[in-house]
């Protein structure tokens, strides 16, 4: 299958690990891979922040960017379903009609990563081996938005080596929520801390997800707490293998120590 | 349609927040002994309505249910409100009209007066906390007493409700039992922190005031617009009390309480107890249609905003709020600073959208912005709001308000620069600059908000888009 990957902007400027991750698994199970130099970002920023009409050249942009591709994967579970729950809207609401169509035509061939391997590919399997002790934090846009459910664990549960603890109240929101943490900064931090105590009570050395940004949030304060833990892009673990391992993950480098 | 007010933010009453929330939610999450509170609280109520609700095979049709009937309402808002009218006056009770809390208040005061009543009697109730009817009636030398146990020690605490099901949630037992050694007449010194105890304490400083009471005030959960029924539903019997004992009869409803027929009750009797309490069934629903012979029934239909946001095809749907706080104990906000921190009588995140609406996002601009949009809210509310949807709607509404910010100019210029990929590319090699931030300790606004309590992640020596460009890779792949 020809796949074009969606990195997401962050993965692109700040996590090109989880890109690469995502390229590299795509490819081991057989499929051809593009990153359409086009792409740039879903807009959800604005959106959310209150800049509905500053997302609609980012949706313009995006829907020419990956007009030719078959389908599209993304290893973010919030862009996924900001490109199928606000694109279409946000072309709507400016009277792009023709926009709006396109936007919802292609959000249909859109796929968060665990929903193209388990519901489009049909693998749990995906040859990885990863010999730690991993909590998997679902993220709420995953979640909710798109309703991901089992697939990423199912995905972990078959990577060989791995030890796959639950994380209590694991489906609590860890506090990022974009702008949020920065107009919201105490709150955001409040909750921040309670998701680490969990993911310390698990005794995990990895923390994992499906979006970096809400990665990016955790392994902040992790990093800021001290912890010995670290995060990692459920693509990270899902790429590697015992050939070519990604762990045990490497401290982020931090710009404030 | 015709609209009953002008659909404008001419609202009056405790809808307001004096302060940012930010502000006022750093000053909740000081308090430790709030948070543990709420988080046990909220806790346990969470996993009995986990549990009540998963007992039901139709839960998603019966949220489907309620959903559409109280958009059939809102729709047909004007046709319904008469009808109930005239069905209420058919039944011997009086119906009044208010535009806002100041004109609701007033036409409950001179009720009382007429009367000749000192003091009345007050059922739970969020519409009258709305117009704060508790504070007006005072003014005007009458003593309104709360009936509800939690609406009580809140009342006699001299305090703010914090949660609209639970007003006293943020109160763990002991500080409710410093409350009642210190404010109510007559109490047992000897008083201890027992809930059986405490309980016991309220229903004998309360008897006297049911029996004594010549009215009472109320809020209506439903009315019914075929039959002009009014209902409420509770937990104690104080409201079974105060809407049969007095002479005379307030009740004070939002516009958007109604319900077009009997059998839509049927919906709202099984989402509304597994939804805010928890339970299968209330102990209490109280209905009562008219006035018997030698009572009054007054019934005051309240807009404050209502209306205004009706008009918002994005934001009506908040109308169908049965007032059950689901939203609010599964929100982790809220779960984190309380109610208080909203600033008005409706906190989490209902309130977080209806109180902007109600007041026009002008005078509440930053509780659009209370929310991480994590959409916990939305799949815990029986008529399917959708939350995270409206916060971001009114988010917007918020920034057009406000208009040129710091932050627009921000936002436009980072659209600017990422609608086109050249544009991105280069400033994504500019980021890369950042890594000279390395091993500082202080950065500047907006960052120092990331970093009060998360370390900022330094870039990359490679985007991903240079990586793919240079090294070939997309040369390779099966």
């Amino acid at each position: 299958m020809r796949v074009a990957v969606f990195a997401t902007c962050l993965v692109d400027g700040l996590y090109p690990d989880v890109g690469k991750a995502t390229i590299t698994l795509l490819r081991r199970l057989g499929h051809h891979v593009e990153l359409p130099m086009q792409q740039t970002c879903c807009g959800q920023m604005h959106v959310n922040t209150g800049y509905p009409r500053q997302a609609l050249p980012l949706v313009r942009n995006h829907v020419d960017a990956f007009a030719g591709y078959e389908v599209v994967v993304a290893p973010s579970g919030s862009c996924t379903a900001a490109i199928r729950h606000q694109h279409a809207d946000i072309a709507d609401q400016a009277g792009e009609r023709a926009l709006a169509e396109q936007a919802r035509e292609l959000a249909t061939r859109t796929y968060e990563l665990s929903e193209f391997l388990v519901d489009v590919l049909g693998v749990t399997d995906v040859g990885a081996y990863f010999p730690h002790r991993v909590a998997y934090h679902p993220t709420c846009h995953s979640l909710r938005l798109l309703r991901v459910g089992e697939r990423p664990y199912q995905l972990l549960r078959a990577v060989r080596g791995i030890d796959l603890v639950e994380l209590p109240n694991a489906e609590s929101c860890c506090g990022f929520g974009g702008t949020f943490a920065l107009k919201n900064t105490d709150v955001s931090s409040a909750m921040l801390a309670d998701k680490m105590q969990a993911l310390h009570n698990t005794g995990a050395s990895v923390c994992a997800a499906g979006d970096a940004s809400c990665l990016m949030h955790i392994s902040g304060g992790l990093s800021r707490a001290g912890s010995s833990a670290r995060t990692v892009h459920l693509a990270e673990i899902l790429a590697a293998t015992e050939s070519a391992t990604v762990g045990p993950p490497a401290p982020i480098e931090q710009v404030v120590a | 349609m015709t609209f009953l007010g002008m659909p404008t933010a001419g609202t009056t009453g405790k809808l307001r927040a004096a302060r940012p929330s930010p502000e006022a939610a750093r000053e909740a999450l000081a308090n430790t002994q709030l948070r543990r509170n709420l988080g046990n609280a909220t806790a346990t109520i969470r996993a009995k309505r986990a549990t009540v609700v998963a007992e039901l095979p139709d839960w998603a049709e019966l949220r489907a249910a309620g959903a559409a009937i109280k958009d059939d309402v809102l729709a047909n808002l004007e046709h319904y409100l008469v009808q109930l009218e005239e069905q209420v006056v058919a039944r011997g009770g009086t119906v009044h009209w208010a535009r806002d809390a100041d004109e609701a208040n007033g036409i409950v005061t001179e009720l009382v007066r007429a009367n000749g009543a000192r003091e009345v009697v007050k059922v739970k109730s969020m519409a009258t906390q709305e117009i704060e009817l508790n504070e007006a009636l005072e003014a005007a030398g009458i003593i309104a007493t709360e009936t509800d146990l939690a609406e009580l020690i809140v009342q006699l605490g001299h305090d703010q409700p914090s949660h609209i099901l639970v007003p006293a949630i943020h109160r763990n037992r002991s500080e409710i039992r410093e409350i009642f050694l210190r404010e109510m007449e007559g109490v047992d010194p000897q008083l201890t922190d027992e809930p059986r105890v405490l309980a016991e304490a309220a229903r004998r400083y309360l008897r006297d005031k049911f029996l004594s009471a010549e009215v009472a005030v109320s809020g209506a959960n439903f009315a019914i617009a075929q039959t002009g029924t009014l209902s409420v539903v509770e937990s104690e019997g104080n409201g079974r009390m105060c809407l049969t004992l007095p002479r005379t009869l307030i009740t004070v409803m939002g516009i958007e309480k109604l319900l077009p027929t009997w059998t839509d009750l049927e919906v709202f009797l099984q989402l509304l107890p597994r939804s805010s309490t928890g339970e299968r069934m209330n102990p209490y629903t109280s209905m009562w249609t008219g006035a018997t012979e030698g009572q009054e029934f007054h019934l005051v239909l309240l807009d404050n905003g209502r209306t205004a946001t009706l008009a918002d095809p994005r934001g009506r749907s908040a109308l169908r709020c049965i007032r059950c706080s689901a939203c609010l104990n599964v929100c982790p906000v809220y779960e984190r600073t309380g109610g208080h921190a909203y600033g008005s009588v409706y906190p989490g995140p209902i309130g977080a959208v209806l109180s902007p609406q109600l007041t026009g996002v002008h005078d509440n601009p930053t509780l659009p912005f209370a929310s991480s949009l994590c959409g916990a809210c939305f799949d815990a509310c029986p008529v399917a709001i959708d939350i995270p949807s409206m916060l971001v709607h009114l988010r917007s509404r918020v920034t057009d308000d406000k208009g040129r910010t710091p932050e627009a100019a921000a936002m436009k210029a980072v659209a600017w620069t990422m609608s086109k990929p050249g544009r991105w590319t280069r400033a994504l090699r500019l980021v890369r600059l950042g890594r000279l931030l390395r091993g500082r300790r202080k950065v500047p606004p907006p960052l120092s908000a990331w970093t009060a309590s998360r370390e900022l992640p330094a870039p990359p020596k490679q985007t991903l888009r240079d990586w793919w460009g240079e090294s070939g890779e997309h040369d390779g792949g099966a």
